[in-house]
């Protein structure tokens, strides 16, 4: 193990099992550095990086934001709402004119998918893609991984299943590909109408019997129904969703065994979880929230050396 | 060329001899910790330290300090700096801290150190104990409190700390031939 096969970091499909084992061991050591009492290392300092977001995101940039403070580099933020993006200014344009300003590496987040690829062919900085539209969330993807390995070991012929909206979320693709990769079994559940055609073909199971499925794995990743990426109807209502998708403890207690729960966020308490299993023993969610700054680090710092 | 510069008795010896020297500065290491650099201290430290509890039947605190991400050569030349596992379970707050590494050569490492150390705490003192110190190729005005054996040597020069089984055997290598 030696450096990341990669300059940038667009997708789990570009890297490999290599790769995401290099991360987590860094992530390891980042991790005894966010629980010092000085939570700083200076390996960063002569860094900048522009955080580009051109959708919203509360855990994602504060995560980065925080990953990259806790390197010691210098950070600045755009936000798409407040930029001359408005003014009809295009996507190249803009990150030219932050990278004149020299900066080394880019963080984006982006509605378009494949907008983090479009921009590494097109400029000279280190990319991380913090999630373009419902393509990839690589970084989302990686801390998952690692909350789930802390937990359960190798992932190795381990079952994890992702229940909800499958075609419009990128954490469920990078999810795929990254557990994939770390050799665990998965299985995808929902209504059918939000499973895409054909995702059989990246070797993952579908179910649409959610009971089943909980007794079948060892961990299950809800997802947030995207509402804002539906432009159709695609259930009658968030309660019925709830009612057939939605986890509570009741259906916990009916299974054989313990499962761990995970969430990306944000979530939507009383709709595809229940406020007592998102609070409850079972859930890693805020596990993934710590995990995600150590493994953000981890990308940094391998990412700026390469 | 290839020479053997210390065999496993010498180093037996300097160990012991350092451990006493230890003692009569530290006392009972009350309030002194061994905090030993990873990768290639961790192997000196843990036998000096080990010796030290063994010839004078006290406990001390001992711990194991990376200072990868503290160094000063990252993104500078085309290896990647792997980092190494911290092991420290006590407060360095206050402590006279012994740092511990195998091969003192350009002085940089340590200086690595003193900065990682503080993000631990403010230490009382820090002093440093190397087993081979290379006497004229310091980059930094840093020398060593405690020595096992001073040597010269040329910049090209290798110096390898070969330990087996807790027993060490120390080369110097010349003309690059690693």
């Amino acid at each position: 193990m030696s450096a990341l096969s990669s300059k940038h970091l667009l997708g789990i499909k570009d890297i490999s099992k290599k790769d995401i084992q290099l991360i987590f061991k860094t992530a390891e050591n980042f991790k005894e550095v966010i629980n010092r009492p000085i939570k700083k290392v200076p390996s960063l300092r002569d860094i900048t990086i522009a955080n580009i977001f051109f959708e919203n995101s509360t855990r994602t940039k504060i995560s980065f934001e925080l990953a990259e403070k806790r390197l010691s580099a210098d950070i600045v933020n755009f936000n798409s709402g407040t930029s001359s993006v408005n003014k009809g200014e295009t996507l190249i344009d803009t990150v030219n004119n932050i990278l004149a300003m020299k900066v080394d590496m880019v963080v984006m987040r982006h509605p378009a998918p494949g907008a983090a690829k479009f921009l590494s062919k097109h400029i000279d900085a280190n990319i991380i893609n913090a999630g373009d539209g419902t393509h990839e969330h690589p970084t989302q993807a990686l801390l998952d991984a690692y909350t789930l390995t802390e937990k359960l070991g190798n992932l190795s012929r381990k079952n994890i299943l992702i229940v909800g909206d499958i075609i419009h979320s990128r954490v469920a693709l990078s999810n795929i590909h990254c557990l994939q990769k770390l050799g665990a079994n998965v299985r995808v559940c929902g209504p059918p109408n939000l499973i895409p055609n054909h995702i059989e073909s990246l070797g993952v199971e579908v179910s649409y019997d959610l009971k089943e499925s909980l007794n079948w794995c060892d961990a299950a990743n809800l997802l947030r129904i995207q509402l804002e990426r539906q432009d159709d109807k695609y259930f009658p209502s968030l309660r019925e969703y709830s009612l057939q998708y939605g986890i509570n403890q009741e259906i916990l207690n009916q299974l054989d065994k313990d499962i761990i729960i995970m969430h990306p966020g944000p979530i939507n308490r009383g709709v595809e979880i229940t406020s007592q299993v998102a609070d409850s023993y079972n859930s890693v969610i805020l596990n993934q929230v710590e995990n995600g700054v150590a493994i953000r680090m981890a990308i940094l710092y391998l990412l700026s050396s390469n | 060329m290839k020479k053997v510069i210390l065999e496993y008795k010498h180093v037996e010896l300097i160990i012991t001899r350092i451990a006493h020297q230890l003692v009569e500065n530290h006392g009972s290491f009350e309030n002194t910790a061994i905090l030993a650099l990873q990768p290639r201290g961790t192997f000196f430290g843990k036998i000096l330290a080990q010796k030290i509890k063994s010839l004078f039947e006290i406990d001390i605190h001992y711990g194991e300090l990376d200072t990868t991400f503290y160094r000063d050569d990252f993104r500078r030349n085309n290896k990647q700096l792997i980092p190494n596992e911290v092991n420290i379970d006590f407060n360095i707050e206050d402590k006279n801290i012994v740092l511990v590494d195998d091969v003192l050569y350009t002085g940089r490492s340590i200086r690595a150190a003193l900065d990682a150390i503080n993000a631990y705490g403010r230490p009382k003192s820090v002093e440093l104990v190397t087993l081979i110190n290379r006497k004229y190729n310091r980059e930094v005005p840093i020398q060593p409190n405690y020595t096992g054996e001073d040597i010269d040597t040329r910049a090209n020069d290798y110096v390898k700390v070969d330990w087996k089984d807790d027993q060490c055997r120390v080369w110097i290598i010349t003309d690059k031939e690693k």
